[in-house]
């Protein structure tokens, strides 16, 4: 399960470009044989209602790991959990090896922690919303003016910084609440879906700063809706649905398992029964405006379906993806 | 236990940021110095008003430990206290509140290492800087105007700190339970109350016995029993049962604050 996470270039080994971001991750190098998370059985109940119903995880260093699901599986309940300001109704957890409820403030001086929804200190500056945060830390104030600065150019926003937070963009703030995740140079960083409200180009940056920070050993646990975003950034990942568990592996090899190489996506110009049509060409899926149909090979699935005397009015072959994946263990699009 | 989770717990350091980040607030918005500077002017006007305005109607008055004094003199102490009450109330109950419901500015800090009880002790020292900053100048305006000794004033500012020190650690426990900023007409309402019934405008042998048993469980009353004790240069043993009351109040209202802080927000 964890072979996966060892890639080269994603451990101890892994190049620390940026010597004055590297205030050395002695956790790598150190405790690599103990997962960073490990969870058995995890639960979170809020009064009646289970969240999170019963979870494992083994979360390596080094490795980046993601949580895919519809809205209200879990996902958030489980982040929390592991940034240790939630306690787990029950189960096991341990964080660096640690006990949350016993170690918390320790566990969380080595987190770095980005919500999913901005908590952004609205009576500060953009600049002091980082040198707040940083103390809180223990960082010494020159050491929290320096990680600031470095910070204001991470997010782009050095024209801000003298600025209050209010009048920042979603986009701004949201970079603003990631840097500020960064502030205590963490070991492990948890993102609730760091690039929602994110335009492309932000988002693209984004993940060039996650994968430089993954190449200096960081390990990162995000949730995200976006498929790309989840097959450009993660090793491994488990897709929830309800609370549970229900898929995890590598991107790839969960398309291989849940999906074929290759789908087609038919449009058809009136609303009869194709489907029944389609039968025996491959997996059919219809959806409410197309009809996806899993195959091997597309353009043999194409033409299989004008042999049969089909027209759709549009045909687009593609490669299978993670939402295709998302699509068949939930049964849900993803419309976030 | 509660020493034992001071001991074993708490980070000067942290609680030195959560102090912190109020200073930092405060050069960030300047709006926050007319709201300080209006707190202060309150009991001022009071004490010129009712102390030394009614105070030439009324004429002196007798100290329980004997001695007539003008009524100004009497008066001044308890808007003294009254100010520590004020300044600690003012920070610990509407911008607790909102730091704690809708900024979501401790959640942000409960995802750090600090913890639940270091937000609180941090928050309960900026309100105590608040509320010696009132009470400082409200001591300097009552030795000018010739309401207390020197000697009065220096062994009332200690005993005005405790005041502040009590009145914000309830103030931080009574903002975890509010609901809504409607629950603040009622403390508002509460906390004039105590202003006039506490012993300040008239010793409190003179009102009905039912009302003094009433009165004498109250915490503005021990607050101004002891500042007034200190300022017109009567101490007595007495004054540490009403110390002893503030005491209490304090660390209560800390370790209850620290605990609904837990509780509602890490879920
Ligand atoms: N504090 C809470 N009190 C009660 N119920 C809660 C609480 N937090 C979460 N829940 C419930 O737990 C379930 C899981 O919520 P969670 O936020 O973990 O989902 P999620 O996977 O993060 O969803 P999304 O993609 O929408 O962010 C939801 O049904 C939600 O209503
Ligand atoms: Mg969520």
């Amino acid at each position: 399960m964890r072979a996966e996470g060892a890639r080269a270039g994603s451990g101890p080994g892994g190049v620390k470009p940026f010597a004055e971001l590297s205030q050395a991750s002695v956790t790598v190098a150190g405790v690599s044989e103990q997962p960073l998370i490990y969870a058995r059985g995890l639960v979170k109940r809020f009064g009646d209602f289970t969240a999170v119903d019963g979870i494992d995880l083994d979360v390596a260093a080094g490795e980046a790991f993601g949580f895919l699901g519809p809205n209200g599986a879990g996902k958030s309940s489980t982040m929390r959990m592991i940034s240790c300001v939630s306690m787990p109704t029950s189960g096991e957890l341990r964080i660096l090896g640690m006990d949350p409820v016993r170690d918390g403030s320790r566990i969380r001086g080595r987190l770095g922690v980005c919500p999913q929804l901005d908590n952004l200190d609205p009576d500060l500056s953009v600049r002091e919303n980082l040198t707040t945060y940083a103390r809180y830390f223990g960082l010494s104030r020159a050491e929290a003016r320096r990680r600031t600065e470095e910070l204001l150019d991470f997010a782009q926003l050095r024209e801000k910084a003298s600025g209050a937070v209010e009048p920042l963009s979603g986009g701004m703030k949201r970079r603003l609440t990631i840097a500020r995740a960064l502030v205590n140079d963490p070991d492990l960083v948890l993102l609730d879906e760091p690039t929602t409200g994110l335009d492309p180009q932000a988002r693209h940056l984004l993940w060039e700063r996650l994968f430089r920070l993954k190449q200096r050993g960081t390990t990162l646990v995000l949730t995200t809706h976006y498929m790309d975003e989840a097959e450009q950034l993660c090793d491994r990942l488990v897709v929830m649905d309800g609370g549970r568990i229900v898929a995890q592996g590598s991107p790839r090899s969960l398309i291989e398992t849940y999906s074929t190489p290759e789908v087609v996506e038919l449009r058809f110009p009136d609303e009869a029964d194709y489907a029944g049509k389609l039968e025996g060409i491959g997996r059919v899926d219809p959806l409410p405006d197309r009809i996806l149909l899993y195959a091997e090979d597309g353009d043999a699935a194409v033409a299989e379906v004008h042999r049969r005397g089909l027209a759709p009015s549009s045909v687009l072959v593609r490669r299978s993806s993670l939402e295709d994946v998302f699509l068949q263990l939930t049964g849900r699009t993803l419309v976030d | 236990m509660v020493t034992t989770m001071l001991a074993a717990r708490v980070s000067p350091g942290r609680v030195g940021a959560v102090l912190g980040r109020n200073v930092a607030a405060l050069r960030t918005g300047p709006s926050y110095w007319l709201v300080l500077l209006s707190g202060f002017f309150e009991p001022v006007l009071y004490l010129l008003s009712i102390g030394v305005g009614v105070g030439a109607l009324v004429g002196g008055l007798e100290l329980p430990g004997g001695g007539v004094v003008d009524y100004a003199v009497f008066v001044a102490p308890a808007m003294l206290a009254v100010s520590a009450m004020s300044g600690a109330l003012s920070e610990t109950t509407f911008n607790f509140f909102f730091k704690m419901k809708y900024s979501k500015t401790f959640e942000a800090v409960l995802a750090t290492p600090v913890r639940p009880l270091e937000i609180a002790l941090g928050e309960l020292s900026w309100a105590l800087v608040r509320s010696s900053l009132y009470t400082g100048a409200f001591l300097v305006v009552m030795v000018a105007l010739g309401l207390t000794s020197p000697v009065g004033a220096l062994a009332a500012f200690p005993a005005a700190l405790l005041v502040g020190v009590a009145f914000g650690g309830v103030g931080m426990a009574i903002s975890t339970l509010m609901r809504g900023w409607q629950d603040f007409d009622l403390l508002t309402t509460g906390q004039f109350a105590l202003f006039l019934f506490s012993g300040t405008f008239s010793p409190v042998r003179d009102y009905p016995a039912v009302m003094e048993a009433v009165v004498a469980v109250t915490p503005l009353f021990h607050a101004v029993e002891l500042v007034r004790g200190l300022a017109v240069g009567q101490p007595g043993w007495g004054l540490l049962g009403h110390a002893a009351y503030l005491v209490v109040m304090a660390v209560a209202g800390l370790v209850f604050a620290a605990r609904r802080i837990q509780r509602t927000l890490c879920v």
